[in-house]
């Protein structure tokens, strides 16, 4: 049996929920739409995406400058760690804690490494929101808006 | 000029964070709040109508003594860390503000850092909350913004009852007192029965008109 679209999508939705992917946060924002507010997630993610993409090359160059500015460093991950934690992405989340402590200890190989994994999980993050995204407005049927990518 | 009569609350969320401030706008709109939202602590002073050189300069109880009942802001709800002006020192130029010192404050922070709690509360902040808010965090707004509308109510309703002194009735001394006796009472009874967050939280001084929280401590007025 074909499972309709919206089943699909609250499927993939318990599947990122058990494997840490999102936590209770991407929830409450869902409840948080309604029929005048009905793309309110997107809306949230699309912007944490637009936004989380200058953080990021902020934090990507002044990993390459030298001597690395660890204070600076803190300050870009601390707002884009609040974002991703506003929006539910755990797993960006559990990353910058990681790159937050070796931040505080000057360790720029750590910094430099635990990077990699952040860019990482925030490029998966998106991907997999897209589709759900998607899932969604073949839920909704061929009258939703098309919508565009995630970002 | 007129009590307003109008039911929607308006509070001021201030957050550099441009996902934080679309996030408490929808949260306090689910709520039934009108909403205005600002990126820093020097744009909320003057969308308040107050400039940095302001001294305590009148005893107007609305909000812009310019503009007054212009813009009346019933609650703001702050970022703690904030570049140049933190949520920490708007909260305090707003506590010494003679205009604005009556409006609840609330932090939020994405750090648990319990000086920054106590400072911040022993500052005069209502609540503070942790980030991300929360629905249930929204739902704890309501009765300090009930406190503060129900107080300027009555000092409203004061000021129209002294206009009407100035016909040709004549109201003895005795009897305004009375009132403003009364007024206190129930005053005092409201804030018994609503507040059961802070234990600290005094007993109002019958010879203040205008009782201010400072969780226990005394301060110079």
């Amino acid at each position: 049996m074909v499972k309709n679209h919206m089943q699909r999508q609250f499927d993939m939705k318990r599947s990122l929920l058990d494997q840490g992917y999102l936590d209770e946060q991407f929830i409450q924002l869902e409840e948080l739409e309604d029929d005048d507010n009905p793309n309110f997630v997107e809306e949230m993610v699309t912007t944490f995406y637009n936004n989380s993409a200058r953080l990021l090359q902020n934090i990507e160059q002044a990993l390459v400058s030298r001597p690395i500015d660890f204070t600076k460093l803190d300050n870009y991950m601390h707002r884009f760690k609040g974002s991703s934690s506003s929006i539910g992405a755990t797993r960006v989340k559990k990353e910058c804690t990681i790159f937050t402590e070796y931040c505080k200890k000057a360790n720029a190989e750590g910094c430099i490494r635990t990077f990699l994994q952040v860019k990482q999980e925030h490029a998966c993050l998106r991907r997999k929101l897209e589709t759900y995204f998607q899932l969604g407005r073949q839920a909704a049927g061929p009258s939703a808006n098309a919508g565009g990518q995630v970002g | 000029m007129g009590i307003s009569t109008e039911s929607q609350f308006h509070v001021l969320a201030v957050d550099d964070s441009l996902i934080d401030r679309k996030l408490i706008e929808r949260l306090l709109k689910t709520s039934s709040y009108q909403v205005t939202t600002v990126d820093s602590g020097t744009k909320a002073l003057e969308f308040l109508g107050v400039h940095e050189d302001d001294q305590s300069n009148s005893d107007i109880p609305s909000v812009s003594p310019n503009t007054h009942q212009e813009v009346e802001v019933n609650l703001i709800i702050t970022d703690y860390c904030m570049p140049g002006m933190t949520g920490y020192d708007l909260l305090r130029k707003i506590k010494e503000s003679s205009s604005l010192r009556n409006i609840p404050v609330v932090i939020m922070s994405s750090e648990n850092v319990p000086s920054r709690i106590s400072r911040c509360l022993e500052e005069g902040a209502e609540e503070f909350f942790l980030k991300p808010v929360r629905p249930s965090d929204v739902n704890r707004l309501r009765p300090h913004i009930m406190k503060t509308k129900l107080k300027d109510q009555q000092e409203d309703k004061q000021e129209n009852k002294e206009e009407e002194l100035g016909k040709p009735e004549f109201q003895s001394r005795e009897e305004k007192e009375e009132q403003q006796q009364q007024q206190h009472h129930h005053l005092q009874q409201q804030h018994s029965n609503g507040n059961k967050r802070k234990a600290l939280e005094e007993g109002l001084s019958p010879d203040r008109t205008r009782p201010r929280y400072n969780n226990g401590l005394t301060t110079v007025v």
